[in-house]
């Protein structure tokens, strides 16, 4: 089975660059005992301000994936071969991964961010949300004054719907849902071209999950910053995503607009993922696509 | 109705397995670890340096003493360097240190591990089997215990020495004492380590089952407190060898006993420092940190089997770092 | 709040057991403690009426003929005074005041070293634990050798190699007894030269324990998710090192502190011994050789003082710099 690549550009919006982020080629290897090749010649580009979702079930290299493209992986994972190329919007393009030390460094956040999964551990549990807003700033734009960062920090968290007061709380004051909303504004801090978001609301009740999806449309909107988001759930993308990659123990199967998946996928897994998830409407005991299963029953 | 035909659908692992594997040689399934093997330690540099220290003293300390001579042998030639007829000297009153010193490692081993048990026993019972009924017997036991960690042991320990006659301080009297100051903190790892397991939920599936107390920390509990226990156990040794040494050095020790300790206490009243006789106390020092040294470095590697943390991010880097190295050779190739 | 009251009221608590265990300890022993000190003190031509046999029997336990319960509670009452009895060995000063005189000198040479050994050992634990797999992790084996050392021993050590084959410095006393004790910068000066190689023995032999400790909880803390969020965000390795990872790694180290400073004045009693300091440790010592009982019970009494109130500073200390406790309370 090949890569169905059916990639279709936004020729309307001139001025912009077709894409911000190209992916080729990219394999990663754990250097473990028996060593596992946890992503296989992965290819993508992604354009700006585009929504490209990454599904797949648990260990398929998702994760791998997001943390390569941000030189995040750590030993014994290892990037055996690829390239990825960041096309910042003033013109010039980034080789991420011959980037050194201190040009990686500026290079992250500020062009990049990421928003984790599980926000449990992901904020430091002995210092404010106003202090691990602050250093973001601080490393980034040197220049800033006190007052300046104060009301940046306070804007990102209003524009999250979080009370600014929340600033001189600790982690461990704020709920679940009220935590990953700071992890995205923090994310969002240094207005990047792209963020990266791995299951940003799997531990978060299916409430709280759709505010956050919500605000994540409309800030990308607002701010038109391109985003890969990751998730093992299906349909959840097909609501939000502009694209959607399938991955399969390492390989991208299938890359196709949110729409064909649904109507008409042509890879055999990604059939096999649309059909596991139960649908609310229909007969009772049906699945999402009760129409594909008919069709294929009657073959 | 569902659209699952199980006569006509494969199961999905095969399916997304076959799809997937299609035009690709086929993996090496990863090798099975049993259960217990993958509970020792994996051997390192370290374990094997502290392994060779700790068995190497045990052995000396065990079997030297039958022919090394008489350690208690007083002859005329008195605070001789080492030499062909004594390997390490001789004392002010001429025996000779190298035979005194295996005698010496001998009892301070022994009360090390006879110490090291009480106290590891105590700190057992205080810190599993309180933490394990919780309730008001955790709190007791716990409170207990911080009131005995926060008690300065040696001034306990000096003040009870002091108030028993010199006759009456045996071997047994010195290691009751000694177990009864160092149990404490052993105790609080061990309430911790059991407070978490205890929530876990193949725990609570014995209790509901109908299983008593007793097996339940026996069968479920305490396997997976080993690791624990074995690192506090030889860290108890450690204090109890430094701590008897200690009280035989300030003449407190366990009356006709001879261990590290009781030869540093004549050397420093033989006047072996300012007679420069180096020979004669540096010896037993060196024997009981080096031997700590050996325990700590097998601690080490315990420590990396309850925190499998520490272990990973070592051979983790070491592997990336191979590989990097294959790489770049076969491109330079 | 909740914390900082559960505190103080756990120490009061290990406070009230540290009487009862002095107060207990001379009359489970077997031997009649008072009868001895009597006979020693008749020795140092010191009188005894039957007041002063009722004073001693207060502290230590005799034939009197009240109940326990009674006994203890006029103990209670008189340690709370501040009258803890006649010290034999230093006769006729009140052992309040040989603990007055020897207390200082303990407290600034052990305070001085542990924090000393404490943050160097810290900050070098955060270095080595930094970067684990690397030429810094070599200092472990020689740093647990070092732990392992015994107090006295590396005293002696330093005693043969700086004061009698080198003489740089002092082998015995705290100060030069030629001078006059006071606060006259010639005498903070020879009190300095006198303590270096005290300082430098705890210092030494403790410092490995401190080390240990902070990089295994930094190996630990390397792999938590705020570590790879605080990478991510483009943060310096040296903030990420010293804000993220060591500021939560020390934690344990503080809360492990009772522990180590029950090590530490173990150490400083012996290390007193060997250098013959003017502290609290060697007057214990000379106690116990002197069955001098009442001494040898006041200054276990404020041993365990001076020890449960540093663990009182530091468990307050730990409910600032982490703030969870607070909540838990």
């Amino acid at each position: 089975m090949t890569i169905a690549d059916t990639q279709s550009l936004d020729a309307s919006t001139s001025g912009r660059r077709p894409a911000v982020l190209t992916v080729e080629d990219l394999s990663v290897v754990y250097e473990v005992e028996d060593p596992v090749t946890a992503v296989r010649n992965a290819t993508f580009t992604l354009a700006p301000g585009e929504i490209l979702g990454l599904a797949g079930e648990s260990g398929c290299g998702k994760t791998t994936l997001a943390y390569a493209i941000n030189r995040l992986h750590r030993p014994p994972a290892r990037i055996s071969s690829g390239s990825v190329t960041f096309h910042d919007r003033d013109g010039s393009d980034v080789d991420v991964l011959s980037l050194g030390d201190e040009a990686m460094r500026r290079f992250r956040w500020d062009k990049l961010s990421m928003v984790f999964q599980g926000a449990m551990n992901a904020l430091n549990p002995v210092t404010t949300i106003r202090a691990q807003l602050d250093d973001t700033l601080r490393a980034h734009r040197p220049h800033m004054k006190r007052k300046e960062r104060l009301e940046r920090s306070a804007d990102v968290l209003r524009r999250v719907g979080v009370d600014p007061n929340r600033l001189s709380s600790y982690p461990h004051e704020l709920s679940g849902g009220m935590r990953q909303r700071v992890m995205i504004a923090m994310a969002m801090l240094l207005e990047p071209q792209l963020m990266i978001m791995d299951e940003p609301t799997t531990a978060l009740d299916v409430v709280v999950q759709r505010d956050i999806l919500r605000e994540i449309v409309r800030l990308r909107d607002e701010l038109s910053f391109a985003v890969i988001f990751i998730t093992h759930d299906l349909p959840l993308l097909l609501e939000i995503s502009d694209r959607i990659a399938v991955m399969l123990q390492g390989e991208i199967v299938e890359l196709a607009p949110a729409a064909q998946i649904y109507a008409e996928a042509r890879h055999p897994y990604t059939q096999k993922l649309l059909g596991s998830f139960p649908s609310l409407s229909g007969e009772r005991g049906a699945f999402i696509r009760t129409g594909i299963d008919e069709q294929r029953r009657a073959q | 109705m569902t659209n699952i035909d199980t006569l006509t659908e494969p199961a999905v692992d095969q399916t997304t397995v076959a799809i997937a594997t299609a035009g690709r040689p086929s993996e090496k399934s990863p090798r099975e670890r049993s259960r217990w093997r993958s509970m020792l330690p994996s051997m390192t540099p370290w374990l094997a340096v502290g392994l060779v220290l700790v068995v190497g003293i045990i052995l000396f300390g065990l079997i030297t003493p039958f022919f090394a001579g008489d350690p208690n042998a007083i002859r005329d030639s008195g605070l001789m360097p080492p030499s062909a007829a004594n390997i390490l000297g001789t004392t002010q009153t001429g025996q000779d240190v190298f035979a005194q010193l295996a005698t010496a490692t001998r009892g301070s081993l022994t009360i090390g591990f006879l110490v090291g048990i009480l106290a590891t026993a105590l700190s057992a019972l205080f810190g599993i089997l309180g933490s394990y009924l919780g309730g008001f017997a955790d709190e007791a036991f716990s409170l207990f215990s911080n009131v005995f960690l926060v008690i300065p042991g040696l001034p306990l320990v000096i003040v009870i020495s002091g108030f028993v006659p010199q006759q009456s301080r045996g071997l047994w009297t010195i290691a009751v004492v000694l177990a009864i100051t160092s149990w404490a903190a052993s105790a609080r790892v061990l309430r911790a380590q059991t407070l978490s397991l205890r929530s876990r939920d193949y725990v609570a599936a014995s209790k509901v089952a109908g299983e008593k107390a007793w097996r339940v920390i026996t069968v479920e509990i305490l396997p997976n407190l080993l690791p624990v226990l074995a690192s506090q156990f030889v860290f108890a040794v450690i204090a109890a060898i430094l701590g008897e040494a200690g009280l035989s050095f300030l003449g407190l020790g366990a009356s006709n006993s001879s261990t590290l300790g009781t030869m540093l206490f004549y050397a420093q009243n033989g006047f072996a420092l300012s007679l420069g006789a180096w020979w004669w106390f540096v010896p037993p020092g060196l024997m009981i940190a080096l031997f700590g040294m050996g325990l700590s470095l097998i601690n080490f590697s315990i420590d990396e089997i309850i925190n499998p943390k520490l272990k990973n991010v070592r051979l983790h880097r070491k592997r990336a770092k191979a590989a990097r190295k294959l790489d770049r050779g076969k491109a330079a190739a | 709040m909740r914390y900082f009251a559960r505190k103080i009221g756990f120490y009061v608590i290990a406070l009230w057991a540290a009487l009862t265990i002095n107060f207990l300890i001379p009359r489970l022993l077997p031997g009649n403690p008072v009868d001895i000190l009597l006979a020693k003190l008749q020795q140092r031509g010191g009188i005894v009426t039957p007041a002063t046999r009722k004073a001693y029997e207060l502290l230590l336990g005799g034939d009197t003929s009240d109940p326990l319960i009674v006994q203890y509670w006029n103990y209670l009452v008189h340690v709370a005074q501040g009258d803890l009895g006649v010290s034999v060995s230093y006769f006729p000063a009140k052992v309040s005041d040989v603990i007055a005189s020897s207390l200082p000198w303990t407290i600034t040479l052990v305070g001085i070293a542990t924090v000393i050994a404490a943050v160097i050992g810290v900050a070098l634990g955060a270095f080595v634990g930094w970067k684990p797999g690397t030429w810094l992790d070599s200092f472990v084996p020689a740093t647990t050798l070092l732990a392992a050392v015994p107090y006295f021993w590396l005293a002696l050590i330093l005693v043969y190699l700086f004061a009698t084959t080198w003489h740089l410095f002092p082998s015995q006393g705290g100060y030069d007894v030629t001078l006059d004790p006071g606060w006259s910068p010639e005498f903070i000066g020879s009190a300095i030269r006198y303590g270096t190689l005290p300082a430098l023995t705890i210092v030494i032999a403790s410092i490995g324990g401190w080390l240990l400790g902070m990089r295994n909880m930094m190996v630990s803390t390397l792999s938590e998710d705020y570590i790879l969020t605080a990478r991510a965000k483009g943060l310096t390795e040296g903030r990420i090192m010293r804000n993220y990872a060591a500021r939560n790694a020390v934690l344990p180290s503080v809360a492990g502190f009772a522990i180590s400073l029950g090590f530490v004045v173990a150490g400083s009693i012996v290390t007193e011994q060997v250098f013959s300091y003017p502290g609290i440790g060697s007057k214990l010592l000379s106690a116990v050789t002197n069955n001098d009982y009442a001494l040898m019970q006041g200054i276990f009494l404020f041993i365990t003082l001076a020890v449960l109130g540093a663990n009182l500073i530091v468990d307050l200390l730990y409910g600032l710099i982490d703030p969870r406790t607070r909540a838990r309370g």
